[in-house]
């Protein structure tokens, strides 16, 4: 948003001799606007996006197929059984709305510590965040056994006269995730409403126009409109801030709360949420790279934009890698058998693999991003992002399948194997997710237009000519 | 008896091509008396709506009730639930297990704060309104690319068409038109 009198435009902000600026220059108000409003409207659909988009909407109807069967067949479709009751879906439901933390903190906490290098890619990241959040709110209802009583996780006056059980942090995800998924939504919809007036404006077709037309709510630009806009997306991101930190924490509650062991550490809220972070930015980028490639956006998403993720990803790559070694460090230092045994199941167990996949792809690989060079180098940030990706996963199939398949009673002891359903459902969601971001590119502005717009040195009041 | 006929003119309005002209026209009509105005623009301009002599919105204060709304109900329901609708020993725990109960109360205090302050605002602003005189004027549909206007309206007891027409040529606009109702 706005920057204070004291600041610099970021045009002309260039903190170190090498460091790429946020816009490249030569943007004017024109080139803002048509950049990005004419990948929507001017631009024809090409056989990569249609491409694209057929292969998502595949897996979109491998989705279907699954959904309809399990509600046919019931959950025995899956792997899960007794002790392993949590397999895929839980494990996904973790990773997407992990994924779409990155969303809410490029939007509203970077906003709130005035980092304007956001505001070219907090949208198309809202839009991740949406997504992932309608991905991850599938799994616990596709879980549920009997879908259509999960109203029942609500609470109404049902003529049972029961209630859930507010003690409980399965009942706390439900406030958490609905919450989310509602003031996500929110958030990005007023963020988009003064765009939406702009493609209103620009659209040729007289049904396009009139579609953007009733979207953009009549929005005028208003100066009273934007002092209350401004004022209410402030507020907005000042309840999302501890928002998403409060949902990856209730998350982990999921697993700390419980007394079984690997998951009953106090570790889980902090080393949850700077994973979920990780996760997100590697999204991020994966989106990023290609947006920017395909529609011609690399005067507003520069490797500015690319670098500050690569080194967000460090960071909180760094405090997870801190989350497993304290793992590690209590599991030992605790001296209960059960925690010990935990850790050498992980090590050397049944999933073992997994867990050194996880350790490669999550804490080894990710050091490469020290090096300033392989931060500058677009396709080793590509595949690094994909890396972390699948070892966020990794990391939660370690958590919930190693734990549940060996706890207390050597009796009780099973082994998970996914079926082909687990699989379906996984990659179903991908292609969702994938979809939607399609389709989301190519209907809305992807970049928000007007917060580029007053980065440039001319939105600038210039006080010092008035004074003249 | 018949209603009043509509004046034919909603106001004058003044097209600028800067922010800084923007806020210095509008600064101008401010300090000539004039009140009944507004500044458009393509982003937000704090300095603007300043000029305008808007400095408070009522924004927040929605904000906060919506979140007191939402905190309090929800802990309210989470009380009467478990303390006097159906109350449940689970695991030896108090029928008030205020700990457990913050949780939810933080997810609605964030949720109706959030969602009261978006309606409250776009209600506020009078949005939506799909029709508006300013639309009225061609050269309106710049304000969403790069255009700022100053719209004086008949409205305002100073406004006289030849008199606010002078004042607003003294402001050196890029063009001013009428804007008819």
């Amino acid at each position: 948003m706005r920057q204070g009198p004291e600041e610099k435009t970021l045009l002309q902000d260039v903190p170190w001799p090498n460091e790429p600026p946020v816009m490249l220059p030569g943007q004017t108000y024109d080139t803002v606007t048509d950049t990005i409003a004419d990948a929507v409207l001017k631009r024809p659909i090409g056989m990569g996006w249609l491409g694209g988009f057929l292969i998502a909407g595949f897996f979109v109807m491998v989705l279907l197929i699954s959904a309809t069967y399990l509600f046919i067949r019931g959950v025995g479709i899956f792997g899960i059984m007794i002790p392993v009751a949590w397999g895929f879906c839980i494990i996904n439901f973790v990773w997407w709305i992990g994924i779409g933390h990155a969303g809410t903190l490029i939007s509203a906490i970077l906003l709130l510590l005035k980092q304007s290098w956001r505001n070219s890619i907090n949208r198309f990241a809202e839009a991740m965040t949406l997504f992932a959040v309608a991905c991850a709110g599938m799994f616990p209802v596709l879980h549920l056994g009997r879908p259509w009583l999960a109203y029942w996780l609500f609470p109404y006056p049902s003529s049972m006269g029961v209630w859930p059980q507010f003690r409980s942090p399965l009942v706390w995800d439900v406030f958490a995730v609905s919450t989310y998924a509602t003031i996500s939504a929110v958030f990005w919809y007023v963020g988009l409403v003064p765009d939406l007036a702009t493609m209103r404006e620009k659209a040729k077709h007289p049904l396009t126009r009139t579609l953007y037309g009733i979207l953009a709510l009549g929005w005028r630009g208003s100066a009273r409109h934007w002092k209350r806009y401004e004022s209410v997306y402030l507020l907005l991101a000042g309840l999302a801030t501890p928002l998403v930190l409060s949902v990856h924490t209730v998350v982990s509650f999921d697993f700390a709360i419980a007394i079984i062991p690997g998951w009953h550490t106090t570790i889980f809220p902090p080393y949850f949420v700077a994973g979920a972070i990780y996760s997100g930015f590697a999204m991020v980028l994966v989106l990023a790279i290609p947006i920017r490639k395909y529609y011609h956006l690399e005067a507003l998403i520069t490797m500015r934009h690319l670098q500050n993720s690569a080194k967000i990803m460090l960071a909180t790559g760094l405090i997870v890698a801190y989350g497993y070694f304290f793992e590690t460090f209590i599991g030992m230092y605790a001296g209960t058998t059960y925690e010990r045994f935990m850790l050498q199941n992980r090590w050397h167990g049944t999933y073992a693999p997994l867990y050194w996949m996880l350790i490669l792809c999550n804490i080894a690989l990710p050091q490469l991003l020290w090096i300033p060079k392989l931060r500058r180098n677009i396709a080793f940030l590509f595949l690094i992002s994909l890396d972390i990706l699948v070892g966020m996963w990794l990391e939660r199939f370690v958590i919930i399948i190693t734990s549940l398949s060996r706890d207390f009673l050597p009796s009780s002891w099973g082994i998970y194997v996914p079926t082909r359903w687990d699989w379906a459902v996984l990659l179903g969601t991908v292609g969702f997710f994938s979809a939607c971001m399609y389709l989301f590119i190519r209907i809305m502005p992807s970049i928000s237009i007007f917060e580029m717009r007053t980065l440039l040195p001319e939105a600038e009041v210039r006080e010092e000519v008035i004074a003249q | 008896m018949k209603p009043p006929l509509a004046p034919a003119l909603y106001g004058l309005m003044a097209e600028f091509g800067s922010s800084t002209d923007l806020v210095v026209a509008t600064r101008a009509a401010y300090a000539a008396g004039y009140r009944k105005m507004d500044a458009y623009s393509p982003f937000p301009i704090e300095e603007a709506s300043d000029a305008l002599g808007f400095y408070k919105t009522r924004v927040p204060l929605i904000v906060l009730a919506g979140g007191l709304f939402g905190g309090l109900g929800m802990y309210g329901l989470q009380y009467w639930i478990n303390c006097i609708s159906y109350p449940l020993n689970i695991g030896g725990r108090p029928w008030h297990s205020w700990p457990a109960f913050i949780v939810p109360t933080f997810e609605m205090t964030v949720l109706f704060g959030g969602l009261a302050g978006v309606f409250g605002m776009f209600a506020l602003n009078g949005l939506p309104m799909p029709h508006h005189p300013v639309f009225n004027v061609d050269r309106f549909s710049a304000v969403t690319r790069d255009k700022f206007f100053l719209v004086i309206e008949a409205a305002d007891p100073k406004f006289d068409l030849v008199q606010t027409d002078e004042f607003m040529q003294s402001l050196k606009p890029l063009s001013i038109s009428e804007v008819p109702h």
